[in-house]
């Protein structure tokens, strides 16, 4: 992979935040007082059951949605509408089905970039997702892998401060899946951006973050807050298979209620 | 009429195009896309064995050749090609006007749900109003000349733009809109770079079903008040008893309306080319 330009990366901070929603009219609370501080060129990996308010965490921080309470602050100044230092990697590619790969991922380059500095920037982009030889296809031409890498390219391509992944691999399969994961380890280190990573994949999330924060409701019907904020031993590329790290996975998955309380004996069985 | 003149131009220089299209393209032509030609043969061939067998008579159902006959003779009378140039020049000017005015609101219409609640149900009960009930008050108002025809084209060409251009822009992909939004994109941008986009197909289907209805509402107002077109030929042929001419000018309908389809659909084929 070339020399990448160094992103301005940026801190992140959400405190006091709480978010509900009307649904037939009777107001339900997902989210309540969520603190969380993500340093600049920090990767914090957001794990939960599935319902917890994972992406709408993801959502606040990038100006999607407003928060009911608290507020959401990016280089210390209060997150806005669609949010420009934010980039946000959706679950789905969400490409244009209209343009060109290239032109998608020239969608995400910022207000004003334009003539022989875009197809520069473009093109660096795709080179580093790999999908060079792509630039002239169309998103339903390319496999749901390389549509995803575009959709990360768009979102590089914007130099985002904070870059916020809503289970960007979700839909992928294992392999492609691990692949990516690798993709965007190497993407991170090389361009040095604030990632913010919802996942219910706790490989993933070990794999990729320096720290794994736990969203959790203390009780059933409850809104979700911060559970557990757990920091990942080691730098990156990591080791899949490292002991330390099938430790912490346990631990995780624990909490997360994967499996009632067992023996550690049989805890052990289970890795 | 004096309108006619530089219209009649235009058409004269837009069918040769055609024409040269369908040649350039005829080698391509496969075996299904001939297939298309055997109904009409067949038809013919009924149509003649029908005529010759004389279960009606000739005055009732004159045969193909008859037909053909009556066409060389207004052919050679020089009032074939006014009619046909009338009647296209009415449902381009009609179409144009209905089309671009069926964008226009069809649009405020799908992206403002408060232009959507307070237009929308007057617009649906206007729609509802046969072609023909508009027929006495246009001419009330405006006269016998053009304008009433090109009026009532136009109301026949409008429906079917704003209904699928209204409902294809409040359908569009939520999941697409937040990608323009979270990607800077609102207002005119939004519009130019995702809404509008979305919208072209169904945009581009609305607009054939409005240039169909135009040529609909076309001859109900050439039926009831014209000197001229192919709606005159019609109520013409029936009251000087010219089946021949009668039959003639529903082919030629049918023909024309075919050709200003293809027209329109060539054109959506090469706008939508890349997207398949």
């Amino acid at each position: 992979m070339g020399k990448l330009p160094r992103m301005s990366a940026v801190p992140l901070t959400i405190s006091g935040v709480g978010k509900d929603f009307t649904a037939s009219g009777r107001r339900h609370a997902v989210l309540a007082d969520v603190d969380l501080d993500v340093a600049a060129g920090e990767v914090v990996a957001l794990l939960g059951p599935s319902g917890c308010g994972k992406s709408t965490l993801l959502r606040l921080a990038g100006g999607l949605d407003t928060p009911s309470a608290g507020t959401v602050l990016v280089d210390g100044s209060p997150v806005r509408g669609f949010e420009p230092r934010c980039a946000v990697v959706f679950q789905e590619p969400r490409l244009l089905p209209w343009r060109t790969i290239e032109r998608n991922v020239a969608y995400g380059l910022p207000r004003g970039t334009t003539g022989e500095r875009a197809r520069t920037e473009v093109a660096h982009w795709l080179s580093v997702v790999g999908l060079a030889d792509f630039a002239r296809h169309r998103p339903r031409q390319v496999s749901g892998g390389m549509a995803q890498r575009a959709a990360l390219a768009r979102a590089l391509a914007r130099r985002p401060g904070v870059l916020l992944l809503d289970e960007p691999f979700a839909a992928l399969d294992a392999l492609t899946r691990l692949r990516m994961q690798d993709l965007l380890a190497e993407v991170q280190r090389e361009a040095g951006t604030t990632v913010l990573l919802v996942t219910h994949d706790v490989d993933e999330a070990l794999h990729l973050a320096d720290r794994v924060v736990l969203l959790g409701a203390s009780a059933p019907g409850k809104p979700a807050s911060v559970r557990l904020i757990q920091p990942v031993p080691g730098d990156r590329p990591r080791d899949r298979g490292d002991a330390e790290l099938a430790a912490l996975r346990v631990t995780l998955l624990a909490e997360l209620g994967v499996q009632t309380p067992v023996s550690p004996v049989k805890k052990e069985s289970l890795i | 009429m004096t309108l006619l003149h530089p219209k009649t131009d235009a058409a004269g220089q837009r069918s040769p195009r055609a024409g040269r299209s369908a040649l350039s393209s005829l080698p391509a032509l496969s075996g299904r896309s001939l297939l298309g030609l055997l109904l009409p043969l067949l038809l013919l061939a009924g149509w003649q064995l029908a005529a010759s067998a004389g279960i009606y008579s000739t005055a009732q159902l004159p045969p193909p050749s008859e037909v053909l006959s009556a066409l060389t003779e207004l052919i050679r009378r020089g009032e074939l090609w006014h009619h046909l140039a009338i009647s296209t020049q009415r449902v381009l000017i009609g179409f144009t006007a209905g089309s671009v005015l069926g964008l226009a609101l069809g649009g405020l219409v799908g992206l403002s749900r408060t232009a959507s609640a307070a237009l929308s149900p007057t617009i649906q009960a206007i729609r509802a109003v046969p072609s023909l009930a508009w027929v006495p008050l246009l001419l009330l108002w405006l006269g016998i000349g053009e304008t009433p025809k090109i009026v009532l084209v136009a109301i026949g060409a409008f429906f079917p733009v704003y209904t699928t251009v209204s409902a294809a822009l409040a359908h569009i992909d939520p999941h697409l809109i937040e990608v323009g939004r979270a990607y800077g994109r609102s207002g005119l941008p939004l519009l130019s770079t995702i809404l509008f986009p979305a919208a072209t197909p169904a945009i581009l289907s609305g607009l054939r079903l409005g240039l169909a209805q135009g040529w609909l509402f076309l001859v109900a107002a050439e039926l009831i008040a014209s000197s001229m077109g192919l709606g005159f030929l019609l109520i013409d042929s029936q009251n000087t008893g010219r089946t021949d001419i009668m039959l003639l000018a529903i082919i030629l309908l049918a023909l024309l309306g075919k050709l200003s389809d293809t027209i329109l659909g060539q054109a959506e084929n090469r706008l939508l080319a890349h997207r398949r």
